[in-house]
């Protein structure tokens, strides 16, 4: 052996992995209703409870979700943050809300962005609707909706939402 | 004639009372996950005339790596519906080692019913090989991105060094299996190939040829345990686990003698394999020339069928091939084609980790 060497403590092993994604048929009719400027649902054959983006069966009964439902555009934004936080990326000027959206006739919520309200005013239960971007802009993605914007209508009633915090 | 057959493992008689799996492809492009696992859970419950609300326990095998997306395990569990809730758990392993679990937790009295399933689109992954490599360890081998057939590769050279197998063997192997595979419509690689054909094939990873290879699969099983006489009220002839055991080697490919199994030897004595004849043997060898060096281990005769559903030379699905050993096995037993079988799964690189299972009916 020749000179004693440092014991090694710490090695740096990049790993990167490329996957494709399968979107299953259920997401795809979801997915394919961005790309129409709509949101498309599926209805549990057992509970009746109309999930979007759907993928395929409902969590609680375990049961097919076959029955597509077209979704309106407006719905309840049952709780929300404000974010305050700039992070590398961002591309909304803080303080901005992000909100749970309930679409009217649905039974499960998403996040959505909350735009042209000030973050003074915003709070549960505050009916809102999707703006879309132009036709042209359309893509199978949620970023096919710009934001959600209050539709001033009367906030909704908590009992309407409180299952869906 | 008793009810149960006589234990070797645990002290409560555990059997598969049903199995059901997704016929296996190349890419399922159609489904995710959950839309691919609902059918078989349909075909399950149906089998055995049971519904989710009879479960006491749930337990899954999968990984995150195969999908590139994390907690897949919980998003399946919407093809089950757990509410009310259930008790599930999960392994980062092959689903024969959810199994052990779910056979484990139903020792205590209570927990009679489990349902055990493993999923996996092999398809997803770019390069599947690189996936696979990171099942090694993160120091000294993955960073090096060793594949699994290349790894393999060397195991069938040292095979073929120490004398104790030739080419020719492997081919047969495949051959065999694929020739099986004809009878089993779940099946992806099913087809009765000559010798010749399949020596004149090129190599892959020399000593191996594309036939010693498995098909990359997308795929899913499922399986129901039930504990004591109520197995009964599911099944005319449950498939009882008599034994069962899991054992590992080293992660230190360069510490072991790949040309043997040692954990698997062990396994098979924990498991009483020899403690009677087997009909039927279903063992998880992805590459043809382990099926030889587990044979071996297992202790198998001529008198024993191996792998009459094709094994996993005829569908590899990742995280569920070995389950679907036992669910395979289990089948025959059901079936009253066979009295007595063993089945066997692996996990990690080159057979690291082997499970081995015998199941009897009591009929």
């Amino acid at each position: 052996m020749s000179e004693a060497r440092e014991p090694v403590t710490m090695l740096s092993t990049p790993i990167h992995l490329d996957y494709h994604f399968v979107a299953g048929d259920s997401q795809s009719k979801t997915l394919q209703g961005y790309l129409e400027g709509k949101f498309i649902g599926q209805r549990c054959e057992v509970c009746g409870k109309v999930y979007v983006p759907s993928r395929g069966s409902c969590p609680t009964d375990g049961a097919p979700a076959r029955e597509v439902v077209e979704l309106p555009n407006t719905g309840t934004m049952t709780t929300y943050c404000v974010v305050n936080v700039p992070f590398a990326g961002q591309n909304v000027e803080i303080p901005y809300i992000c909100g749970q959206i309930l679409l009217d006739g649905s039974n499960i919520s998403f996040m959505g962005l909350i735009q042209e309200i000030p973050a003074s005013e915003v709070r549960m239960g505050m009916r809102v609707e999707a703006v879309w971007v132009p036709e042209e802009e359309l893509t199978p993605s949620l970023a096919s909706v710009r934001y959600f914007r209050p539709t001033g209508e009367p906030d909704a009633d908590y009992d309407s939402y409180k299952e869906y915090l | 004639m008793s009810k149960f057959p006589e234990l070797t493992s645990g002290s409560r008689p555990i059997a598969v009372v049903s199995f059901a799996q997704a016929k296996a492809v190349r890419a399922d492009i159609a489904h995710n996950e959950v839309e691919m696992l609902l059918p078989v859970f349909g075909e399950l419950f149906a089998k055995a005339g049971i519904t989710k609300d009879d479960l006491n326990f749930i337990c899954s095998g999968s990984t995150d790596y195969l999908i590139g997306g994390p907690f897949s395990f919980v998003m399946a569990l919407d093809a089950i519906g757990v509410w009310p809730p259930k008790p599930e758990s999960h392994v980062e392993m092959d689903a024969a080692w959810a199994l052990y679990e779910a056979w484990v937790t139903m020792q205590e009295p209570g927990k009679d019913v489990s349902l055990v399933y493993g999923f996996g689109k092999s398809s997803l992954a770019s390069d599947l090989g690189k996936v696979l490599a990171l099942q090694m360890d993160p120091y000294t081998m993955a960073p090096l991105w060793p594949d699994p057939t290349s790894v393999a590769a060397l195991q069938a050279r040292a095979l073929l060094d120490a004398g104790l197998a030739t080419e020719e063997d492997f081919a047969e192997v495949a051959a065999r299996n694929r020739r099986n595979a004809l009878k089993n419509p779940y099946a992806q690689v099913a087809r009765d190939d000559d010798l010749a054909t399949l020596m004149a094939e090129a190599y892959v990873a020399s000593p191996l040829r594309r036939h010693c290879l498995p098909p990359i699969t997308d795929g899913c099983s499922a399986l129901i345990l039930v504990a004591g006489e109520r197995a009964y009220d599911f099944s005319d002839n449950p498939a009882w686990i008599t034994g069962i055991d899991h054992r590992m080697e080293t992660h230190a490919l360069g510490a072991r003698d790949l040309t043997q199994s040692p954990s698997t030897e062990r396994a098979a004595v924990e498991a009483g394999v020899a403690k009677g004849g087997l009909d039927l043997a279903e063992i998880y060898a992805p590459y043809a020339h382990q099926e030889l060096i587990l044979a071996k281990a297992l202790g198998l005769g001529a008198d024993t069928q191996i792998n009459p559903s094709g094994g996993a030379l005829a569908a590899n699905a990742i995280m569920s091939a070995g389950l679907t050993r036992i669910g395979e096995a289990a089948t025959r037993i059901m079936s009253g084609e066979a009295k007595r079988a063993v089945a066997h799964a692996s996990a990690g690189p080159v057979l690291q980790q082997n499970l081995v299972a015998v199941l009897e009916g009591a009929r």
